[in-house]
């Protein structure tokens, strides 16, 4: 493991932390373009953090240390995710101590963590929120175990860097029915699981539909900002992960030159960007599902993850 | 001419679309969408012996799979596309008898048994053709459970067109081949099943007002 590997992951934080609220901004501008608006700018969320960062702090009355630690903690998980991942070098310092399962369950924390905080505000709609976003988890964990699973088995391993540098020696596989299976189980699985449309529309406070906004409506000021910015993190983690699951070309290896950090980078910027702009450009045309029948969504993707895993280890022709 | 390896991919895309085609179908509710999908399921059938007449370099195979493909990926499809209504009620199967979420999670049941239940026969002949042979048999018990749990007369009859297909897929896989008579005679079969019951939906309609299979239990004067 070379000083740069390490450089490198430590990098990858740091980008993470900045980028997100750029690729929510830029999200919001796609939409906003294309339903004939101006929009915010791709700055916006920025210029909302810091306006939110300045505000005095408040905390509801009645509320324990579990509503005041939650974003600390939903920040936390997904910075830890961003630290263990392969973004742009495969070579992270961390990477053997966390595979994909461990991923997906420091993700679960993060979610844990907020519906603990809805239910602590004794609201009605913190309450509210808090059931429907973990009926939603419950239903979406089974899907993600699964195309995991899946990914997992030309690898031979569900360690991250191992599945992407898999995938680097064999580009064919991207194209086997495994995999394409996975890849629409788990894009339904993200959209559900960051509450985007059509399961969740984040930029609503419609008391009947919201979801995710209905659990975090007590935060104000500071602790309002890190729980935005947790959940644009989280965004940008998924869409990344899953960039590198079935595109990672450009990335750096496991004992980079500077050169090809800085290409794995401009490659991922390029690749988020796609990714984001396709899924705001997507989210235009779709309206948000009624809430009963989003099991039927989930009950989908979970079949299709399924039929990846029955495709990647029963059909897949044995290659010796 | 295709190598081993290139047969063997084309012959888990098309059988993987065959199963992911039976799936869509539990999935949707648009009749109308529900027969495109059993088009571009009797598409994917016909690939099946397309696929193993040029790697063989034989032209027995290729004639049933052109066979195959114009019945089954056009004519069927459009007779039936005829028969689906246009009043609004007509359009959906809006209440099967078992919704949309468990049928989901029952087919992915019926997937998992096919696989249990064929363990011997892959065991018999390990060949790229055999290995497929579960998906196969999957779409068998999918369609079972489409003809079982469905309401609408043309939605059944989905699900008994998907049951034909699916045996015939068997049939290619573990035979490597039907011959071609045998394959004509049940086309036609098929063929007349379905104009009869294109014959009986519209008469259905016409004389009851709708093709909802439950309401037409009892006897009424």
């Amino acid at each position: 493991m070379s000083a740069l590997a390490v450089v490198a992951a430590a990098l990858q934080v740091v980008c993470v932390l900045a980028g997100a609220p750029l690729v929510v901004g830029g999200m919001r501008q796609v939409r906003a373009r294309l339903e004939g608006r101006a929009g915010g700018g791709v700055g916006q969320p920025w210029r909302d953090l810091r306006k939110q960062l300045r505000k005095q702090q408040i905390t509801p009355r009645g509320t324990t240390v579990v509503f005041a630690v939650a974003p600390a903690i939903a920040a936390g998980s997904t910075l830890l995710i961003a630290a263990i991942m392969p973004i742009f070098a495969l070579g992270s310092p961390l990477d053997s101590t966390a595979d994909l399962f461990g991923v997906v369950g420091l993700l679960f924390l993060g979610t844990v963590a907020l519906t603990l905080a809805g239910l602590d505000t004794g609201t009605a709609f913190g309450g509210m929120g808090s059931s429907r976003e973990i009926t939603i988890a419950a239903l979406v964990e089974p899907t993600i175990l699964l195309a995991v699973f899946a990914l997992s088995i030309p690898g031979q391993s569900a360690n991250l860097a191992a599945i992407v540098s898999a995938t680097l020696h064999n580009p064919g596989q991207v194209l086997s029915l495994g995999s394409v299976l996975a890849f629409v189980a788990l894009v339904i699985v993200i959209i559900a699981e960051t509450g985007r449309l059509p399961v969740d529309n984040p930029s609503t406070h419609l008391e009947l539909t919201m979801i995710h906004e209905a659990m975090v409506l007590e935060y104000a000021g500071p602790k309002l900002a890190l729980v935005e910015w947790a959940s644009a993190m989280r965004l940008t983690v998924l869409l990344t992960l899953l960039a590198n699951l079935f595109l990672p070309w450009g990335i750096a290896g496991a004992d980079p030159s500077p050169l090809a950090v800085l290409l794995g980078l401009v490659a991922i910027t390029v690749k988020v960007a796609m990714l984001a702009g396709a899924l705001a450009a997507g989210e235009v045309f779709i309206a948000k599902l009624r809430y009963f029948r989003v099991p039927e969504l989930l009950a989908g993707s979970f079949l299709l993850a399924l039929l990846a895993v029955t495709a990647s280890y029963f059909l897949a022709t044995p290659t010796h | 001419m295709m190598t081993q390896a290139t047969y063997a991919g084309v012959l888990d895309l098309t059988v993987g679309a065959f199963l992911l085609a039976a799936v869509l179908i539990v999935w949707r509710r648009e009749l109308s969408s529900i027969v495109h999908l059993l088009a571009w399921q009797g598409a994917a059938l016909a690939a099946i012996p397309l696929a193993e007449g040029i790697y063989r370099g034989d032209a027995g195979p290729i004639v049933v799979g052109v066979v195959v493909l114009v019945l089954r990926a056009g004519a069927l499809p459009v007779l039936l596309l005829q028969a689906v209504g246009t009043a609004d009620t007509e359009r959906r199967e809006s209440t099967p008898l078992v919704n949309t979420t468990s049928s989901l999670l029952i087919t992915a049941g019926l997937t998992i048994l096919a696989y249990a239940v064929t363990r011997p026969i892959i065991a018999l002949n390990p060949a790229p053709a055999t290995r497929a042979v579960p998906a196969a048999f999957a779409v068998i018990l999918i369609a079972v459970f489409v003809m079982v749990s469905r309401r609408r007369a043309l939605s059944q009859a989905v699900g008994f067109l998907m049951l034909d297909n699916s045996i015939t897929a068997t049939a290619f896989l573990i035979t490597g081949g039907v011959p071609l008579i045998v394959e004509l005679g049940a086309s036609l079969d098929v063929l007349f099943a379905v104009f009869v019951l294109g014959v009986l939906t519209s008469r259905m309609r016409r004389t009851f007002g709708g093709t909802d299979l439950d309401q037409l239990r009892e006897l009424r004067d």
